[in-house]
């Protein structure tokens, strides 16, 4: 399998770290990570470089992570790739959001790496 | 906002209805949430399920509460809408440490930035898992970001606030404490 690239975005550095290593458990390898700490550094990475696959959480300070996917879809930044949210919000409502703001997933924190596989991994051989 | 779409479905049918149905109509919903939210089972469930699934560890409720160091870190995500209040989380400092060495697997000596944002993110996951318990506070309720507060011999005070829990947990060794508090009720 070639290199996955992939985005992370989440204000939490622990965060995307357990998403890293919960994306390595769930069999994407090999796999490189571009990490960003708010809705606008994700963009400014995907203005810069091609990824396979973002994961985005959603409350954020500064670009909450729905405005984050409304700003890739706006300026048709990673055309087809697909976005996962991952988020402590679970509501129908959050989730009805995020799928009309262009998210192909929804993970609900906590998660465990099985969900992430479950989630993700159809949508990365999709791609 | 779904909020305001209660209220206003709440104005149309005292409209309709007349103002005291409307006070009748909104009273309900508000007994209806009073007693889901406050059900001290949720909170025990969402502590299990977070310490659970993202430390692979499991916690036992504790009766009394944890004798807690004089050093101490504590993480607040506050509630905003049709709940207005907070999720406290508060450890000693040797529990915070190790909590977030079973999220990252790393090993820490000191409270650095990583263990007070693993110690943020647990309190905020604590909360969305609380407040998804009930349907109608996980789409009409929004969590502030975490703020983590650390140092020594400190005390929270809240005044009056409209129900609180407070709950004292441990897994293997490690104590600490969760405090939901609801200071007002839409």
């Amino acid at each position: 399998m070639s290199e996955i690239r992939t985005l992370i975005v989440d204000d939490s550095s622990v965060m995307r770290k357990i998403v890293e290593r919960a994306l390595r458990q769930a069999g994407l390898d090999p796999l490189v990570v571009h990490e960003a700490g708010s809705g606008t550094e994700g963009l400014d990475i995907l203005k810069a470089k091609d990824v396979d696959l973002i994961l985005s959480d959603i409350n954020m300070p500064s670009m909450d992570g729905l405005e984050f996917l409304r700003q890739i879809r706006a300026q048709n930044l990673a055309p087809g790739v697909p976005v996962v949210m991952i988020t402590t919000e679970s509501s129908e409502e959050h989730v009805k959001q995020a799928i009309q703001a262009g998210a192909q997933g929804y993970i609900r924190k906590p998660f465990t790496a099985e969900q992430v596989k479950e989630r993700v991994l159809p949508l990365v051989h999709a791609a | 906002m779904l909020l305001n779409g209660v209220r206003t479905a709440a104005i149309v049918r005292g409209r309709v209805c007349g103002a005291d149905e409307m006070e009748r109509s909104m009273a309900v919903s508000l007994r209806e949430s009073v007693q889901l939210v406050s059900d001290p089972r949720n909170l025990d469930a969402s502590v299990e399920e977070v310490f659970r699934m993202m430390l692979g560890v499991n916690c036992q409720r504790e009766t009394g509460s944890v004798s807690m160091e004089p050093e101490s870190v504590t993480a607040v995500v506050g509630f905003g809408g049709l709940l207005s209040g907070a999720c406290v989380f508060r450890s000693g400092s040797v529990a915070a440490m190790k909590i977030a060495g079973n999220m990252t697997g790393m090993e820490f000596t000191e409270i650095d930035d990583i263990v007070k944002d693993g110690i943020g993110e647990i309190c905020n996951m604590l909360a969305g898992a609380w407040k998804g318990k009930v349907p109608e506070l996980a789409a009409n309720c929004g969590l502030s970001v975490p703020a983590v507060i650390t140092g020594r011999d400190y005390n929270l005070h809240v005044q009056a606030p409209e129900f609180q829990l407070h709950h004292s947990y441990r897994f293997e060794s490690i104590g600490f404490e969760v405090t939901i508090v609801c200071d007002g009720l839409q």
